[in-house]
């Protein structure tokens, strides 16, 4: 069977994408990235310094990986279509994940200026993957948008508590017809292999890995455990039993006369 | 309703005796607590909480790492002007002190900005004393047009503006404001702010609130730790920095953490403040609010500085000077305080990598509209 994940015309081969904020160092990022072999590199463009070799991430990711540059610092719409036009112009390429965050003690997004913003940037040719509050209804709105996938918390950026949204990301998996990318809340490799199990076309880990006492590990770790979590997917899971199937089964005597 | 009001109920509050009656049992409760009240909070900052300064700095990394990765903002502050016509009792810029005044033109700026860039900084903070007359906005926004072509961020620390005149600064691209109550008691606030325009507590007290209402993006405030029982201060700034974070979510709310330092002039009724005081302070701020910036400046020294980062720092400055010219000009003037921590970027930058934390030099970028 053939198992693809594409994204923008393109081929995916991992379904992990790794975020570069919080790390220690900005020199231990190439080594996460080769541990984890992933491909999708998301990073805050509000970080990215071009006029300082040192400072630049950019010059830490290897140049076969996708860059997905991220409009974090974006309150509404009108700046997240900035910051995506700039991140182009810098040569970032054209896919972007939309985050407009106008709440600063959760960091939870605006599905509505989400909503808006990758309406503008698909009509402009951007790959556009929304980070949103999982909702059906606004993922469908993302989807009329013209986003390329779409990316819904599991819980809020940066608590590690996994998958807290659940059942809605689940509904979102039954119902849309996008890649889903689970972001956000993901705090365990375990977390990221459920997400795999329900379905989830990919996850985007940042603070676990980190933050880990060793992030090179860790993200190997969480490389193996999406890699497990799709293999468990696509090759269908046993059902669920609420009872244990009884070896000696107690109703077998009402069988027995018909011997 | 503003901040005021806020203030206005723990006036009278009768903190000695609310201290007084606080057993371990509490403080275990709250450090294991998700989510502190503001009464958790006053609580973390008892002297018997004084005993599990451990407790709360483990809990305190945690958080702080959670939400902030292992890295550390730097900026650095450019001081443009230090004429001023406050006589504030605690400070060298104090119009009766003897000192050699200046004021950068706009040439001079520039040559601070390049001096400055040249270290890597991409985030400046621009400071003068208060005098319209000498610095007045339009100045402020000249200097921030050319600061722009050299910096990704620029926040002021300046005499409180109107909210229109916010507008104004922020539209020539200013995205952050410092303004420090100094301090939070009202009766104190008019003993040391012996005359001049910063007299006016409300005017100032409300001030970080009238830039969160012209959309300023990052506001950091404090309190001048010394001028007052610390508690009582602390306590203060924490409540205000929940008030704006809750009224006007989408600013970014920091908090400094300025100790008094020596300056020309002298204050004597100073309250003591310890670097355990001071720790304290940080850790219960963290556990109260997790998302808040938390700046610590040069003038704490080297060693306190190194050992702060992992308790809940986000933002700190490095290669400062608090003089008037003083990143570029041979000719400066006297400073506003002796900074204790000297270190260059360079060494701040080592400093911090060798704790195993990122010194971030640019963390934001101007939008242009």
């Amino acid at each position: 069977m053939m198992d693809k994940l594409i994204i923008g015309g393109i081929e995916l081969k991992s379904r992990l994408f790794i975020g570069t904020g919080k790390f220690p160092s900005k020199k231990v990022i190439p080594d996460v990235i080769k541990s984890s072999k992933t491909q999708v590199i998301t990073m805050a463009l509000r970080r990215v310094d071009l006029s300082s070799k040192e400072e630049n991430i950019l010059e830490y990711i290897p140049k076969d990986c996708i860059l997905l540059p991220n409009t974090s610092g974006a309150r509404n719409a009108e700046e997240a279509v900035r910051i995506a036009r700039l991140a182009k112009a810098l040569g970032c390429g054209n896919w972007i994940k939309i985050e407009v965050i106008s709440d600063n003690k959760y960091l939870l997004p605006d599905n509505y200026e989400t909503i808006k913003a990758t309406e503008i940037l698909a009509k402009e040719g951007f790959i556009v993957l929304p980070y949103m509050s999982p909702d059906l209804i606004a993922a469908k709105r993302l989807v009329e948008a013209g986003a390329a996938a779409v990316m819904p918390l599991g819980a809020p950026i940066g608590t590690n508590r996994g998958l807290k949204t659940k059942e809605l990301i689940q509904i979102m998996i039954d119902e849309i017809d996008l890649p889903i990318i689970v972001d956000a809340g993901i705090g365990k490799p375990s977390d990221a292999a459920e997400a795999m199990e329900m379905g989830a076309a990919a996850v985007l880990v940042n603070t676990a890995i980190a933050t880990a006492g060793d992030p090179v590990k860790m993200a190997e770790a969480f490389g193996l455990a999406v890699e497990a979590g799709r293999l468990a997917y696509i090759s269908k899971l046993g059902p669920e039993k609420k009872f244990a199937e009884a070896s000696s089964p107690l109703t077998g005597f009402l069988n027995e006369g018909e011997k | 309703m503003s901040f005021y009001s806020e203030y206005l109920k723990y006036k009278n509050f009768q903190f000695n005796k609310f201290l007084e009656n606080i057993t371990s049992s509490d403080i275990f409760r709250i450090i294991n607590k998700d989510k502190i009240d503001e009464y958790d909070f006053l609580t973390l900052l008892s002297n018997e909480a004084e005993k599990y300064l451990e407790e709360m700095a483990q809990k305190a990394h945690q958080l702080t790492v959670q939400n902030f990765g292992k890295t550390i903002l730097l900026y650095t502050p450019l001081y443009l002007s230090n004429f001023c016509v406050n006589r504030c009792s605690y400070c060298g810029f104090n119009i009766e002190n003897k000192i050699k005044r200046k004021k950068l033109t706009f040439e001079e700026i520039e040559e601070e900005a390049k001096a400055i860039s040249s270290t890597g900084l991409r985030h400046v903070l621009i400071l003068t004393g208060e005098s319209r007359k000498e610095t007045p906005v339009s100045y402020i926004v000249d200097a921030v047009k050319i600061l722009k072509k050299y910096f990704d961020s620029i926040s002021i620390e300046i005499y409180p503006l109107k909210e229109d005149e916010y507008r104004e600064v922020i539209k020539a691209g200013v995205d952050g404001l410092t303004i420090y109550q100094e301090v939070y008691d009202e009766d104190i606030y008019d003993k040391v702010h012996i005359a001049g325009p910063k007299k006016n507590y409300r005017f100032r007290l409300n001030a970080p609130e009238r830039a969160c209402k012209a959309r300023m993006r990052n506001i950091s405030i404090g309190a001048l730790l010394g001028l007052n029982d610390w508690r009582k201060e602390a306590f203060l700034t924490g409540l205000h920095a929940k008030y704006l974070q809750d009224k006007y979510s989408d600013v970014e709310i920091s908090v400094s953490l300025p100790r008094i330092r020596p300056h020309i002039g002298v204050y004597e009724d100073i309250y003591p403040v310890s670097d355990k005081n001071l720790v304290q302070i940080m850790l219960a701020l963290r556990l109260f609010l997790p998302r808040i910036g938390i700046t610590i400046s040069t003038r704490e020294n080297q060693k306190l500085r190194d050992n702060l980062i992992p308790l809940g720092v986000t933002k700190t400055s490095a290669g400062v000077s608090t003089e008037v010219g003083g990143h570029s000009s041979k000719t400066k003037s006297d400073s506003q305080f002796e900074i204790s921590d000297k270190r260059s970027v360079i060494e701040m930058k080592k400093a911090i990598l060798s704790r195993g934390y990122q010194p971030v030099f640019k963390d934001w970028m101007q939008i242009d509209y």
